[in-house]
């Protein structure tokens, strides 16, 4: 009814009565350009990764001793003799990527179908924060747990002349464990948004709890399953100090592995960390790394949300 | 359309009237329940429900909402095996046994005792995959893609999806879906089928098909159906049991008999009340 | 399956399809074993983590404690004096022994810095140890070993290092916690890695804070459904997978290197800190890292207000208040408990970090406590990253005594976080 006499006064009248005409509130302004400008931060962060990796990625491939083509066909990273072939740092984060899934994957799988399908709530409640805890420890104690676990029990098992000190294996291994809760969290997410009625006319048919999680459940999950898995291979590629501690620290091209090798995130902490100078050509090569890594993981976070987009489509 | 059985029903009646005139022989009886109760944790659902199902007729429980129609469907085929906290008392029995004696498998009760829901809850696979799955599991070695069309004709839905078979059953409408969670069902060749409101969901002309699907299909099965709508109850079932809540909000079975003698001549002031509309 | 006659066999003709009775209970009885064979591995992979976590936890704190075998250059033995032991002597005697043992010029810097005599009694017996005793730790066992193979080991000592003596350390002690960071082990401690970490964490709430509420109110409370917002939504997302290390890069170039003269604190006035010659300070750490956990916290503090009700924000609109009033005087108190756990979360995962400050320049070396954020820095996970990828075992040792400190201030920050959410979840339900 407010509306009704509003709008026949706007019939009337052109302009609103002076005491409901609308007020200046500049503060309001302010606050609302401030909360705007907050907003804003997370578009400049984004503009200035993509500025900075760019201009010195620009930098790196306008010198005269760098190619493209060298740059992603070759299989040699030897700064010092102006060797710029990515394929060994490249080779080697898939290397301990491929590790880390090999571990993460079917684990964290399972785990979640085991939360999902079978734990009763009591279970579910002690068992869930354990593996909570496993994705809040910081990523350098996974490195110290990498080569100072993992390595000896490596070099036990295959002897210490096959396995040498720094490997992907045990890097790759260790991230796995680390990545597992990732897996697990987000496929539990997927099973338990499947809706109960789906896995009761399973049952109704005569399925067993087995059938009914393998062959019902997950693949009805399975967009949000295979989302989980591509972030997982995502954090893989991006993880950095298990590699830079326990992979190796000098660019190899080996498919062997329990040979030590850099990864490309192993390769920008190491030099980094050193005494490195502006502007120099080693200075410039982080950064065309970094850009690689940085369209890899982007690419793999894109492809694994629009995924899950679909799936919540589906079932929300 | 009403179909009216004739012959006399039989009867086993129940709380709060002991009114015992049951003449349901082994041979004529799908499935029995003796003195059943169920309970969530401390609050008793069920109260003490004895009845007997005659064979290849179609069963129809009513009850106003929250009586435990449902949850007395459930313990047919132990359903409610897979809720926490749930336990039954007294039995169940089919083919001469208590399903609930320890060591029976559950799996194996539903194999023979199926069940479609409320909603349509097809699988997120194919048609043909929707029908030959539960035949699959359960280890059917015939020719599988006689037993999909033989099926889907029985189920009424074959001249409507025969030339999409391989499509996913959810694009299908809810109608069809529907009929094609009871084909589902009956793939796998049950004794009994349990439908807990299967037509609740749906609009009047694919509860139509629904109802007249069910009437074919008690030709060779047992049908039990909860329904919240009593004209439903009257068109398609033979025998109707009427069951109420207690101050406790307990459930318990009021009355059991032939559908055309509860709509038209209850023993029970409360079936009266509450066909004629008078309930609460 | 109760044995013996078929109960369901009867009048069914049709059950030959799916094959004998007998058979179908055989292929059943196949099938439970099977889901139980499959349930047992499903378990399995739930423990094996849960191990895997066990594994870890055990591994540091088997290297956090054990024998030592300690050589000294002068014995504490043969130090004491009248059967009075080192560590009880007197002011006057720990400074007599100092004044014999140690060379002319080191004491001459000693006394330029405090006369001996006027030195706290503790002070002196810490130079005593270090300028006297000079104790040097040649070889470190693990707890396993120290517990189970005592004898061995000290039949393996006395046979290797004669003059040294075995005694049992704990990696973890007070004067780990209050030592600064030193190029022996057996002094060395993570005093200026725990306060370098502080500084940088103080700057990184500062800054990612009130941003990240900030805008998070805008984007639940004010921004318009637009592209615009939309675009700034899936940038938050997307920027919280992007890996830390690439956050350290852009540090790197733009908080180290482009404006170096804010970071490096000469704008105001020269250099606070005459020790530090470029932007690789705590000031860039903390802006970085500030960066790193904003989309966290964003995310996290939109969840929060997401939570209140919007019957609460119509009741305030219904009294006339205005749209920031209603955000601040109803909608924010009632989402604080929230915003704060999603914080403490966001700071748990900052402290942690170890890349992104190695890469913005995490001094290797460093033994001064930083004096503001314009010093140089180190943290605790930078210090434990470079102990780890020292040779020795000795470092090893200290880098595990460190993950220890780190991962308890890590579960003090999150059982906070967690009560927080429990006590108030309880409220506003």
């Amino acid at each position: 009814m407010a509306t009704a006499t509003s709008a026949r006064a706007l019939v009337r009248r052109t302009t609103a009565p002076p005491e409901l005409r609308k007020k200046r509130r500049p503060l309001e302004v302010l606050i609302q350009t401030f909360l705007f400008a907050c907003g804003a931060v997370s578009i400049l962060t984004t503009i200035g990764i993509v500025y900075v990796l760019g201009t010195e990625s620009w930098l790196f491939f306008r010198s005269p001793e760098v190619d493209l083509l060298e740059f992603l066909t070759t299989t040699s990273w030897i700064p010092a003799v102006g060797e710029f072939g990515i394929w060994p740092l490249v080779n080697a984060t898939m290397m301990t990527t491929t590790f880390a899934m090999m571990v993460a994957l079917p684990l964290g799988l399972a785990s979640a179908i085991y939360l999902s399908e079978y734990a009763s709530s009591g279970v579910r409640n002690v068992l869930k924060p354990i593996l909570e805890i496993l994705a809040g420890i910081p990523t350098v104690v996974y490195g110290y747990f990498a080569l100072t676990f993992m390595t000896p029990l490596l070099r036990y098992i295959f002897g210490r002349d096959i396995v040498e000190i720094y490997n992907t294996a045990s890097a790759g291994l260790v991230m796995g464990i680390l990545i597992l809760p990732l897996v697990s969290s987000m496929s539990e997410d997927a099973l338990s948004a499947v809706p109960r009625s789906l896995r009761e006319a399973a049952y109704a048919l005569g399925a067993t709890r087995l059938e009914t999680a393998v062959q019902v459940v997950v693949p009805a999950a399975l967009s949000g399953i295979t989302a989980a898995f591509i972030l997982a291979i995502s954090r893989a590629v991006g993880e950095t100090m298990i590699v830079a501690i326990a992979a190796g620290a000098g660019p190899a091209f080996t498919f062997n592995p329990f040979r030590a090798a850099e990864t490309m995130t192993g390769h920008i902490v190491r030099i980094s960390g050193g005494d490195l100078s502006y502007d120099s050509i080693d200075y410039d090569s982080l950064f065309a790394i970094g850009l690689v890594l940085f369209l890899m993981t982007l690419i793999l976070n894109l492809i694994s949300r629009a995924i899950m987009h679909r799936f919540r489509e589906v079932y929300e | 359309m009403i179909r009216l059985k004739l012959e006399t029903p039989s009867l086993t009646l129940n709380h709060p009237v002991p009114h015992d005139i049951s003449t349901i022989s082994e041979d004529t009886c799908a499935l029995e329940t003796r003195n059943l109760n169920v309970y969530y944790g401390n609050f008793r659902a069920i109260r003490d429900i004895s009845l007997k199902l005659p064979k290849r007729r179609i069963t129809a429980f009513i009850g106003p909402s929250g009586c435990g129609k449902s949850t007395l469907l459930r313990t047919f085929n132990r359903m409610n095996d897979l809720i926490p906290g749930v336990r039954v008392e007294g039995e169940v029995i089919f083919g001469g046994y208590n399903i609930y004696t320890p060591g029976v498998d559950a799996v194996e009760v539903r194999r023979r005792i199926g069940m479609v829901f409320q909603k349509p809850n097809p699988f997120p696979k194919s048609i043909y995959e929707n029908i030959a799955w539960g035949a699959r599991i359960n280890g059917y070695r015939g020719n599988m893609d006689e037993l999909v069309e033989q099926t889907l004709r029985q189920a009424a839905l074959w001249e409507e999806v025969k030339d999409k078979l391989h499509q996913s059953g959810l694009s299908l409408s809810g109608g069809q879906q529907q009929r094609l969670c009871i084909a589902r069902a009956i793939a796998i060749k049950p004794e009994i089928i349990l439908m807990d409101e299967p037509a609740s969901a749906l609009d009047p002309i694919s509860t139509l098909k629904i109802e007249e699907l069910m009437r074919q299909l008690a030709e060779n099965y047992t049908i039990v159906v909860v329904t919240h709508n009593m004209q439903q109850a009257a068109r398609i079932s033979d025998y109707t049991a009427f069951l109420m809540m207690d101050e406790d909000r307990a459930g318990y079975l009021v009355e059991f008999g032939a559908t055309a003698q509860i709509f038209t001549n209850p023993r029970e002031k409360a079936t009266e009340d509450y066909i004629t509309g008078r309930f609460g | 399956m109760r044995g013996g006659s078929e109960p369901y066999a009867a009048d069914r003709t049709e059950t030959t399809l799916f094959g004998e009775d007998a058979q179908v209970k055989h292929s059943l009885r196949v099938r439970h074993l099977i889901g139980r064979l499959w349930r047992a591995l499903f378990l399995a992979s739930l423990i094996i983590g849960i191990v895997a976590l066990s594994a870890l936890i055990y591994n540091i704190l088997d290297q956090s404690f054990g024998l030592v075998a300690v050589e000294t250059k002068i014995s504490p033995r043969a130090l004491a004096q009248n059967g009075v032991s080192l560590e009880n002597l007197s002011t006057e005697q720990l400074v007599a022994i100092l004044e014999k043992y140690v060379s002319k010029g080191v004491l001459r810097r000693l006394k330029a810095e405090q006369p001996l005599e006027q030195r706290e009694r503790e002070e002196l017996l810490g130079l005593v140890l270090e300028r006297v005793v000079q104790p040097k730790i040649v070889q470190s066992w693990s707890l396993t070993d120290s517990l189970l193979r005592r004898r061995s080991i000290e039949s393996e000592a006395a046979q290797r290092y004669p003059s040294a003596h075995l005694e049992f350390r704990s990696w973890l002690n007070p004067n780990f916690l209050s030592r600064p960071q030193s190029s022996a082990p057996e002094v060395a401690g993570v005093r200026t890695a725990i306060l370098g970490s502080l500084w940088t964490i103080i700057i990184t709430i500062l800054v990612a804070f009130p941003l990240g509420v900030g805008a998070a109110i805008y984007l639940e409370e004010y921004a318009p459904l637009n592209p615009l917002t939309r675009l700034i939504q899936i940038n938050i997302n997307n920027l919280a997978g992007v890996p830390s290390i690439i956050y350290g890069m852009l540090g790197l170039a733009i908080f180290v290197r482009a404006l170096e003269p804010l970071t490096s604190g000469a704008f105001i006035g020269g250099l606070v800190d005459p020790t530090t010659a470029n932007g690789r300070t705590i000031m860039s750490a903390g802006l970085t890292l500030a960066l790193l956990v904003l989309p966290l916290l964003i995310v996290n503090a939109q969840e929060a207000i997401r939570a209140v009700p919007g019957s609460l924000r119509e009741a305030g609109y219904a009294l006339g208040a205005t749209k920031w009033q209603v955000v601040w005087h109803h909608v924010l108190p009632n989402a604080l408990p929230g915003i704060l756990t999603g914080t403490i979360l966001s700071i748990s995962r900052a402290m942690g970090e170890t890349a992104p400050l190695v890469v913005v320049g995490a001094s290797t070396f460093i033994v001064y406590d930083p004096n503001g954020p314009f010093s140089k820095f180190t943290t605790l996970p930078v210090q434990i990253y470079q102990w780890t990828a020292r040779p020795q075992q000795e470092f090893r040792n200290l880098a595990a005594a460190a993950i220890l400190v780190l991962l308890a201030l890590l579960l003090t920050l999150n059982a906070t976080a967690i009560m927080m959410r429990n006590r108030y979840s309880r409220r506003l339900i």
